[in-house]
C-alpha cells in the first residue's frame, strides 16, 4: 500500500504546508521576525487552557449518576453503585502524591469489607487526569460494557465510583471483593489536540503487588480516537481471553497474538 | 552516632549520613516528598544546607553514598575519580567549594582542569548552596566542546535537536518535519527521532530515510533514532548508517537494568559506533538523556534525592565522551518537578553539574499539560540556559511533541536567543545554511516564498516517497 504523494508547498505562511490527515504536527505555522505569530499563540494557548481545565476540574459525581439513572439502558440503570474514596482527598494531593491515588481511603476499605465476594468483574470509573474524560467518554463505553458483560454471564460487582485514583487503586479494590478480574476508566493526562481522552486497564486477579506489565491498556479513547463501543468490545474480548487463559498483563498480548488462541 | 550537625537558634539538627543530609539540603521538589527524603520544613532545609557548607570535599570520596558492591554506577565514580585533577580543590569544604567556584580566576580552563577530580556528589552538594544565578554563572564559564559533523558547545553558538516525531513513524510526515525544521535553521545538534515503536526495521528504515536526506543535501549534522542501545547494535551489524548511538541513562545500577542498560551494553556499543567512522570534523558518537525523578520512578533510588541521582548519571555519561547529553526537565510530571518553579530550578542544577563534570550538556525544555506549567515558564528557562551557556535546545513543531504527549521548545524558540544574545548556531551548519539560503549571514530566515526553499522541500520529501 502506498500513501498518495504529497506535495509540500512554501509559502505563506511561512513553512512547509502539508494535508493535517498526513500529521497533526503544528507545521507550516508561520512566523513573525523569528517568533510566533499572534494567530498561532492564541490557538495554541486555547489548546493548553483546555488542558489545564480538564486537569483542574471538578468531578461532578451528581451529574454522571444522574446521567446513568436516565439511560435508555435499563441494565445500566439498574447497576448498583458505591462511592468510594481514593488516599487522596484533593486535587493537590492528587497530583503530587500517586501513591495515593493507588489507596482506598480508610472508610472506603470498610465499605468494599460489606459487600458480596467473589464476583468475575469489578469495573471502577475515575476521573484521574481528566473529570471530562469521564464525564464524557465513560458512560458511553458502559453502556456497551454492561450488556456485553451480562449476556456472557458474568457475576458483576457495583459499579464503583473512585475521584482521584490512580490505576494500581485496582488491586486493593480486586483483594477486598475478591473478584477474577478488575476494568478501570479513568481520564488521561489531557493532550493538545483533545483534553477528553479516556483510558482502561483491565487486570487479571487484581492484588496487590501487580505492576503494569500485568496489566492491559486500552488508551486513546474519546470521540476521535479509539471509539467508546470499540473500547467496549475489546475490553470484553480480553476478560474473555483472559479468564480462558488464566493470564493477564504482557503474558496475555502474547498468548492472544498467537494463532491458535484468537478469537475473532 | 549522628556525624552531621547543625545550630540554628537554640535547635541543634543533625543528619545521619550524607544522603540523608544532601536529600534534606535539595531546594523543595515534589519528588523528594513522594520519596519521604525532603527536609519536613523550610528550618531544617536551612540547617541541612548550613551543614552541608561545612563538610570537606574529601568526606565524598570517604562515604559512599550507594554501597559500591551493590551498584556499578558507584563503583565507576570511584574509579573515575583523578587524585591529580582533585588536587587544586581537595582542601575545601562545600561551602567554600561555592565561593571558588564564582571566584574571578577561577576560570572556565580552570575549572576544566578540575572535571575529573570532582564526583557527582560533590557537583550536586554544592548545587544545593547555589543560587539560580550562581548556576548559571559558574556553567557560563565552562564550554565542554563536541564534534562529529559540525562542531558543538563554541562561544556564542547554540544548537538545535531537531525531532521530528510521529505517531506512527510516516516517513513522509517525518521528512516533512525535517523540512520545516531545517527552513528555521535548526538541527545543528542532531536531527534524532524517538520511534513510536521499537523494532529493528523500523529504525533501519528511519535511520536510512534521514542519511539520504542529510547526503543528498550534504547537511553538516548527524542523525539518530532514539531506540533501545540493543535495537541500534543491530542496526550496525546489519551495516545502517548509525551516527549517534542513544541511550536513557540513570544515576543508579537498579535504575538502569530497569531501562534494559547495563555499563558492558554501552561500552560495546562505542566501539562499535567508533568503528563506522562516520564523523568528519570530530568522533564524539554517543548521546544520552537523563532526567530528575527517573530513579524514584523505577524504585531505584537508594533513599538519594532526585537532584543526587541525576548527577550520579553524569559519572556513567562522560565514561563514553558523547556528543550530546541533555536532561529532559519537565517530562516526567509533577509528582517530580511540580511546576514551573521547581522545573526551572532543576534545569539549572542538572545544566551546571553536567558542565562542571565535563559533559556537553543541552535542555530539552519541557513540561506536561497536567504540571503547574506554560510556554512563559519554557520561556524564563530558555533565556537563563542560553545565559548559562548551554549547548543545545530541542525543536519541535510549535512544541508540540505529537509522539510523546508533551510540550517542548520548538523551532521559532531559538531566534528568540539569537536575537535577544546574539548567539548563533555551530558554525559548519550556519556556514551551510547561508549557502541553502536558508538564513543571511545575519541569521534572519529567508522569505519563504522562495522557488528554491519549495524545490529543496518537495526533494525533501519526496526520499520519504
Amino acid at each position: 500500500m502506498s500513501d498518495p504523494p504529497v506535495k509540500p508547498e512554501v509559502g505563506q505562511p511561512f513553512g512547509i504546508q502539508v494535508p493535517k490527515t498526513l500529521t497533526p504536527a503544528r507545521l507550516g505555522i508561520g512566523r513573525t521576525g523569528g517568533s510566533l505569530t499572534t494567530r498561532e499563540i492564541l490557538d495554541f494557548d486555547l489548546a493548553h487552557a483546555r488542558a489545564r481545565d480538564a486537569v483542574l476540574q471538578h468531578w461532578d459525581l451528581d451529574g454522571f449518576e444522574n446521567a446513568l439513572k436516565l439511560s435508555k439502558s435499563s441494565q445500566l440503570r439498574e447497576w448498583p453503585r458505591l462511592r468510594l474514596a481514593s488516599g487522596a482527598g484533593n486535587r493537590a494531593v492528587y497530583l503530587k502524591r500517586p501513591d495515593f491515588g493507588r489507596r482506598l481511603a480508610r472508610e472506603a476499605a470498610a465499605l468494599l469489607k460489606v459487600q458480596p465476594q467473589c464476583c468475575d468483574v469489578a469495573v471502577i470509573v475515575s476521573d484521574g487526569l481528566s473529570a471530562q474524560a469521564a464525564s464524557h467518554q465513560a458512560g458511553l463505553v458502559l453502556d456497551h460494557l454492561i450488556q456485553a458483560v451480562v449476556a456472557k454471564g458474568w457475576s458483576l460487582a457495583p459499579l464503583l465510583l473512585v475521584p482521584y485514583a490512580r490505576v494500581g487503586i485496582s488491586d486493593p479494590i480486586g483483594s477486598a471483593l475478591n473478584c477474577r478480574a478488575s476494568v478501570i476508566l479513568l481520564g488521561e493526562r489531557p493532550g493538545l489536540a483533545t483534553p477528553e481522552s479516556l483510558g482502561a486497564y483491565f487486570t487479571y486477579e487484581p492484588r496487590p503487588g501487580r505492576t503494569d506489565a500485568d496489566r492491559n491498556c486500552i488508551s486513546n479513547i474519546h470521540a476521535d480516537g479509539q471509539k467508546p463501543s470499540q473500547a467496549a468490545t475489546m475490553i470484553v474480548a480480553t476478560i474473555e481471553a483472559a479468564f480462558r487463559l488464566g493470564k493477564g498483563g504482557v503474558d496475555l498480548s502474547i498468548a492472544m497474538s498467537e494463532p491458535g488462541n484468537r478469537s475473532d | 552516632m549522628p556525624e552531621y550537625v547543625a545550630r540554628v537558634g537554640s535547635r541543634s539538627y543533625r543528619f545521619e549520613s550524607l544522603g540523608e543530609l544532601l536529600a534534606k539540603a535539595t531546594p523543595a521538589r515534589s519528588g523528594d516528598e513522594l520519596a519521604g527524603v525532603a527536609a519536613p520544613d523550610n528550618e531544617t532545609r536551612l540547617a541541612a544546607r548550613r551543614a552541608l557548607a561545612e563538610v570537606p570535599l574529601k568526606r565524598f570520596l570517604e562515604e559512599p553514598l550507594i554501597d559500591p558492591a551493590i551498584d556499578d554506577v558507584s563503583r565507576l565514580i570511584f574509579d573515575q575519580h583523578r587524585p591529580e585533577a582533585f588536587a587544586a580543590i581537595e582542601h575545601l569544604t562545600v561551602g567554600e567549594f561555592r565561593d571558588w567556584l564564582l571566584d574571578y580566576d577561577t576560570t572556565g580552563e580552570v575549572l576544566q582542569g578540575v572535571a575529573w577530580g570532582i564526583t557527582p556528589e560533590m557537583a550536586a552538594a554544592v548545587s544545593k548552596l547555589m543560587r539560580n544565578q550562581d548556576l548559571i554563572l559558574a556553567a557560563s564559564k565552562i564550554r565542554n566542546v563536541t564534534a562529529f559533523r559540525d562542531t558543538i558547545g563554541l562561544p556564542g553558538r547554540i544548537s538545535v535537536r531537531l525531532q521530528p516525531n510521529h505517531p506512527t513513524d510516516h516517513p513522509q510526515a517525518i521528512a516533512a518535519t525535517i523540512a520545516e525544521g531545517l527552513l528555521y535553521g535548526c538541527g545543528d545538534a542532531v536531527i534524532g527521532i524517538n520511534p513510536a515503536t521499537d523494532d529493528l526495521s523500523n529504525t533501519m528504515r528511519l535511520l536510512s530515510l534521514m542519511e539520504s536526506i542529510i547526503t543528498r543535501f550534504e547537511i553538516p549534522t548527524q542523525s539518530c533514532v532514539l531506540a533501545h542501545v540493543t535495537t541500534q547494535m543491530q542496526a550496525m551489524k546489519r551495516g545502517a548508517p548509525v551516527d549517534l548511538v542513544f541511550q536513557s541513562i540513570a544515576g543508579t545500577q537498579a535504575a538502569n537494568s530497569s531501562f534494559g542498560v547495563t555499563l558492558g551494553m554501552l561500552d560495546e556499543a562505542r566501539v562499535m559506533a567508533i568503528e563506522l567512522r562516520r564523523g568528519t570534523v570530530g568522533q564524539n558518537c554517543m548521546y544520552f538523556e537523563t532526567g530528575q525523578g527517573s530513579c524514584l520512578s523505577a524504585d531505584a533510588h537508594h533513599g538519594l534525592d532526585q537532584q543526587t541521582c541525576e548527577a550520579r548519571a553524569y559519572a556513567v555519561a562522560r565514561r563514553y565522551e558523547p556528543l550530546l547529553v541533555n536532561t529532559v526537565v519537565g517530562f516526567i510530571g509533577p509528582e517530580y518537578l511540580f511546576d514551573g518553579r521547581q522545573i526551572l530550578r532543576a534545569g539549572l542544577e542538572d545544566h551546571f553539574c553536567g558542565k562542571l563534570l565535563g559533559l556537553p550538556m543541552g535542555c530539552d525544555i519541557c513540561y506536561t499539560n497536567h504540571a503547574e506549567a506554560d510556554p512563559n515558564d519554557s520561556d524564563n528557562l530558555l533565556g537563563l540556559l542560553g545565559m548559562a551557556g548551554c549547548n543545545y535546545v530541542m525543536g519541535v513543531p510549535g512544541t508540540d511533541d505529537i509522539m510523546l504527549g508533551y510540550q517542548s521548545t520548538s523551532f521559532h524558540d531559538v531566534h528568540f536567543l539569537r536575537q535577544t544574545l546574539g548567539l548563533r548556531p555551530a558554525p559548519e551548519f550556519e556556514d551551510w545554511l547561508v549557502r541553502m539560503g536558508l538564513t543571511d549571514s545575519q541569521g534572519r530566515l529567508a522569505e519563504g516564498r522562495s522557488e528554491r526553499l519549495t524545490a529543496i522541500c518537495s526533494e525533501l520529501v519526496s526520499i520519504a516517497e
